[in-house]
């Protein structure tokens, strides 16, 4: 008899992904390869002004044109299809998808055309005449609620979607009863007190993949399939389902292979919902895919956060008191979670930090932008960066160390789980210990002698450092709009190959492998006997999607679940084969054997046909090996960690580099190592590139002057130096796979770490606080100014 | 317009539109989907092939002058059902998420290592900056063109 290789352990291995071969072979089915026989293209005529009254549309000259089936204007799609629904409990505006009277931000759609290929599509857009009225543009969301400011929806004076939400210390849980006593009582006490307004800007999520739709309504059977590039083809299914009066059961919606997401592919769009009406209007499948001038404007963006910030201390640097006013501007109308993202940012207000009294407040303002909704982040890093801004702030106004000022504000490691003042309970964490990684790892006293070496030549350099904790594997369900669960079937087929499916919805996270691992080692095959299936809502049941840094927490666990439940089926028709106990049974090497007696391994397979030709049938069992499981968590997880940046200014130009990154992070266990880098890798330099290149801009008509590639800086190869990453591994108790995910966390620690070096570098000239992006010009005046 | 050109060792001919783009020419007429449209002002390179031994951006090239050309497109990279050294730098180094700038990124990849063989990790980074990535923030993606580079 052969003998069987053993099988390596696959969990906390760097094991490549198996989704490469198709992608790096151009094999990977996007929403844009994808035809259907019969299928037509839509395209969208949108306005072109930041907000105006539609006085006529004329669609005379596009509807005659040659390949064109329909041109549909806003008030026919309206008879078809409602006001779209939001996730949030806030008061909000109807939403139409296509705009029936009022404009309300450059980009949104007023026609749109179907036709028999895209050219001829966007040629007939082009061809629509809208006559606008215009209207003034709400451009500056402090302005926009204040006196008497041009008002944007009749039922929503002075432009408030969200007026004043209070939280924190002495906030009652509903928010209506407020006690300032004890805030009160921190800033009397206070020795220092550090105040400050910061912007955290807006940014344009810019997946690569632009997003894209292919609807098909087939009339004889009543279905509809819909594919689109989605985090969440579960949720798509549920509002499709809504809004075309289709039950879920008819419905099937597919995420194929989907080109990143970054947050802005979980709101469900005005095309979505109009491409599936259309195909059950016109009885045709129909495809709309988005070009990147449409995606700068009709695509959420993120962030765009005013925070008056107040942080009181002692003299010896312990942090007794904050104030954190937010005023977030979120464009034209409410998307799925636009009005929950700022209550993130309040939730994440403690920090790092044991502070014994916080009041945050939020107020939510409507402007004529586009919607924001979720970005990488998504609150959290907003949160870190007033708070991360301001301890820094605290520890040069003491001429303390960075690192000090921050030991001596930490939850200590001993007092967790801990809740905080914003109501959140912190399940694991060690930050001092992650702080300490960091100084070490990137040799913090070296880099300071070399920071003031190179000042002594006259350049300028600094040093910045931010921690930061983040709130994630999102759930429970009393926090989400959609459940907080996730959920997966795991099935061992009649050959012994495992197949199983994730509502996790994966775009790159690469959950095809980190689960295939998962299941190799909880069964004891080969990762080449597993396949994991996600993505279409005919074959996972279930599901909610991925966004939150939720896949492996709340994923991984359904999975883990799901497949226990069959491995412990399949124990009990290996134990009656080989007349066993199940208790004594060894899964491993592709076999189960009765504990010490290796000659009596029955092969997997053997044990998996058996199951489904059970003669005889163990009493009390059915055939089959197939199970699901519902992962609800009790709790959130709060990864942390911290982050180091050394940069330098150019004295001449004011441009900004990046000497070097060092990032300690904390997700708890790592199922793949290889993969976790690859994710903070991405999330840094998306914090970097808020911190030092990225900024929607928008002009005081309400353009977006920053809309396209050549406008808008996606950083490029060339922007960062080598990060050097490092963790400390702080499990969770919330799952018992411990981990707590790592989708998000780059973004964190990353972006105030930049500008705190920023500010360092520029200390010569007095410089408290910088805002972001770190433009040359905005550096280069500071530096003129600090001559004059 | 009749246009006429070897794609990935295959003479391939059709009738297109003067204003028919090369990208687009590819995915929808000869079904090569691979190559990836992400932009519309040639920044992004997801849509990079090799024309003649060069990289070009497939979406700012019209089909009609890339007639008599001579192409390869990432479906043609692996050959006698092996990966390229540098799909295999990509695979082993996690240079890739979700996939969709990869080929162009590829395909630029390849660009660089025929002119530099053995590039530094600058000249890499500069090789790749007509390319975006929005996912991996490129380090793994530098150090799969080492890989590849080393295997030469």
């Amino acid at each position: 008899m052969a003998v069987t290789p053993i099988l390596p352990k696959l969990v906390g291995e760097r094991v490549r992904r198996r989704e490469d071969p198709r992608l790096i072979q151009g094999r990977g089915t996007y929403v844009d390869d994808i035809k259907v026989a019969g299928m037509q293209h839509l395209a969208f005529k949108r306005c072109d002004i930041a907000h105006g009254r539609i006085r006529s549309i004329d669609t005379a000259t596009a509807a005659a044109m040659d390949g064109v089936e329909a041109v549909v204007t806003g008030a026919q799609i309206a008879d078809m299809l409602g006001p779209m629904p939001i996730g949030t409990p806030f008061p909000s505006p109807p939403h139409r998808a296509v705009a029936v009277d009022v404009v309300r931000y450059a980009g949104e759609p007023v026609a749109l055309v179907v036709a028999r290929d895209r050219y001829v599509a966007r040629d007939a857009a082009d061809a629509i005449v809208v006559d606008y009225e215009p209207l003034p543009a709400v451009v500056d969301p402090e302005q926009a609620m204040v006196g008497k400011p041009t008002v944007i929806h009749p039922d929503f004076p002075n432009n408030l979607a969200v007026a004043l939400v209070p939280s924190g210390t002495g906030v009652s849980a509903d928010g209506k009863t407020v006690d300032d006593s004890a805030i009160s009582q921190a800033f009397a006490a206070a020795d220092v007190v550090i105040s400050q307004r910061m912007v955290n800007h807006r940014l344009v999520p810019n997946a690569i993949e632009p997003r894209g739709v292919v609807a098909h309504y087939e009339p004889g059977k009543e279905t509809m399939t819909i594919w689109s590039s989605t985090q969440n083809p579960h949720i798509l299914r549920t509002m499709i389902a809504a809004m075309t009066g289709m039950g879920q059961d008819r419905v099937r919606a597919i995420a194929p292979e989907v080109g990143g997401g970054f947050g802005s592919k979980i709101n469900i769009y005005a095309e979505e919902y109009v491409a599936a009406v259309i195909t059950k209007k016109l009885g045709i499948p129909v495809k709309w895919v988005e070009d990147r001038s449409e995606a700068f404007v009709a695509t959420t963006h993120g962030r765009d956060l005013i925070g008056y910030i107040d942080l009181a201390a002692t003299r010896d640097g312990k942090v007794l008191g904050l104030k954190m006013r937010l005023i977030a501007d979120i464009g034209a109308y409410n998307m799925l979670l636009t009005a929950a993202i700022p209550t993130l940012t309040m939730l994440m207000a403690n920090g790092n930090y044991n502070i014994p009294a916080i009041r945050a407040t939020l107020t939510e303002v409507f402007t004529n932008k586009t919607p924001t909704d979720a970005y990488r982040g998504a609150g959290r890093p907003e949160a870190t960066y007033f708070l991360e801004r301001a301890m820094d702030m605290l520890a040069r106004e003491l001429k303390m160390t960075p690192a000090e000022v921050r030991r001596r504000n930490f939850i200590p490691a001993n007092q967790f789980p801990y809740a905080t003042q914003m109501g959140a309970v912190y399940d694991s964490g060690d930050y001092e210990r992650a702080l300490n990684r960091a100084l070490e790892a990137s040799g913090w006293d070296q880099l300071t002698a070399e920071r003031d070496a190179a000042r002594k030549q006259g350049r300028l350099v600094g040093l910045g450092l931010a921690t930061y904790v983040e709130v994630c594997g999102l759930g429970p369900s009393s926090s989400l709009p959609t459940g907080g669960w996730e959920h997966s079937q795991v099935t061992v087929e009649r050959d012994g190959r495992i197949s199983a499916t994730t509502g996790a919805s994966p775009h790159g996270q690469g959950n095809e492998t980190t689960f295939a691992q998962m299941l190799g080692d909880q069964f004891g095959v080969p990762i080449e006997h597993v396949t994991i299936r996600h993505g279409d809502t005919d074959i996972v049941k279930q599901g909610i999607g991925t966004f939150g840094s939720r896949s492996q927490a709340v994923g991984g666990t359904a999975l883990h679940l799901a497949g226990g439940k069959v491995k412990a089926k399949m124990a009990k028709f290996a134990a009656a084969l080989l007349e066993a106990h199940e208790a004594d049974l060894v899964f491993e090497n592709g076999t189960i054997a009765v504990k010490g007696v290796p000659t009596s391994a029955k092969t997997f397979a053997d044990v998996a046909a058996y199951a489904y030709i059970p003669v005889p049938l163990p009493e009390g069992l059915e055939p089959g090996l197939s199970d699901e499981a519902f992962f609800e968590p009790a709790n959130n997880t709060y990864p942390f960690g911290c982050h180091i940046a050394m940069l330098e200014i150019d004295r001449e130009t004011g441009e900004p580099k990046l000497l070097k990154l060092v990032a300690v992070d904390d997700a708890g266990n790592l199922i793949n190592p290889l993969i976790v880098e690859g994710q903070i890798h991405g999330g840094l330099a998306q914090g970097i590139g808020q911190a030092m290149v990225e900024e929607a801009v928008y002009n005081e008509d309400g353009q977006l002057v920053t809309g396209s590639f050549m406008d808008y800086a996606i950083p490029r190869a060339t922007d960062f130096p080598t990060f050097e990453l490092h963790a400390t591994n702080t499990p969770t108790p919330v799952n018992p796979l411990g981990a707590k995910g790592v989708g998000e966390a780059g973004t964190l620690g990353s972006t105030p770490c930049i500008v705190n070096a920023a500010v360092d570098a520029l200390s010569e000239f007095g410089v408290k606080h910088v805002d972001m992006m770190l433009r040359p010009e905005r550096l280069w005046r500071i530096i003129q100014g600090g001559r004059a | 317009m009749q246009v006429s050109m070897t794609v990935n060792g295959k003479r391939r001919s059709a009738n297109v539109e003067p204003r028919m783009l090369l990208v687009h020419f590819l995915r929808e007429q000869l079904l090569l989907t691979g190559a990836h449209v992400g932009c519309d002002t040639s920044q992004c390179g997801a849509c990079t092939v090799i024309i003649d031994g060069r990289s070009a951006k497939s979406c700012t090239i019209f089909a009609v002058q890339a007639d008599g050309s001579d192409l390869t497109t990432i479906e043609g990279l692996a050959a006698d059902g092996r990966l390229h050294p540098v799909q295999e730098g990509f695979w082993d180094q996690h240079g890739l998420q979700c996939g969709y700038c990869t080929p162009g990124m590829i395909m630029s990849a390849v660009n660089l290592l025929s002119d530099t063989p053995r590039p530094t990790d600058q000249q890499i980074r500069d090789g790749i900056s007509g390319n975006f990535c929005r996912c991996t923030g490129y380090q793994h993606i530098v150090n799969a063109i080492r890989q590849a580079s080393a295997q030469r």
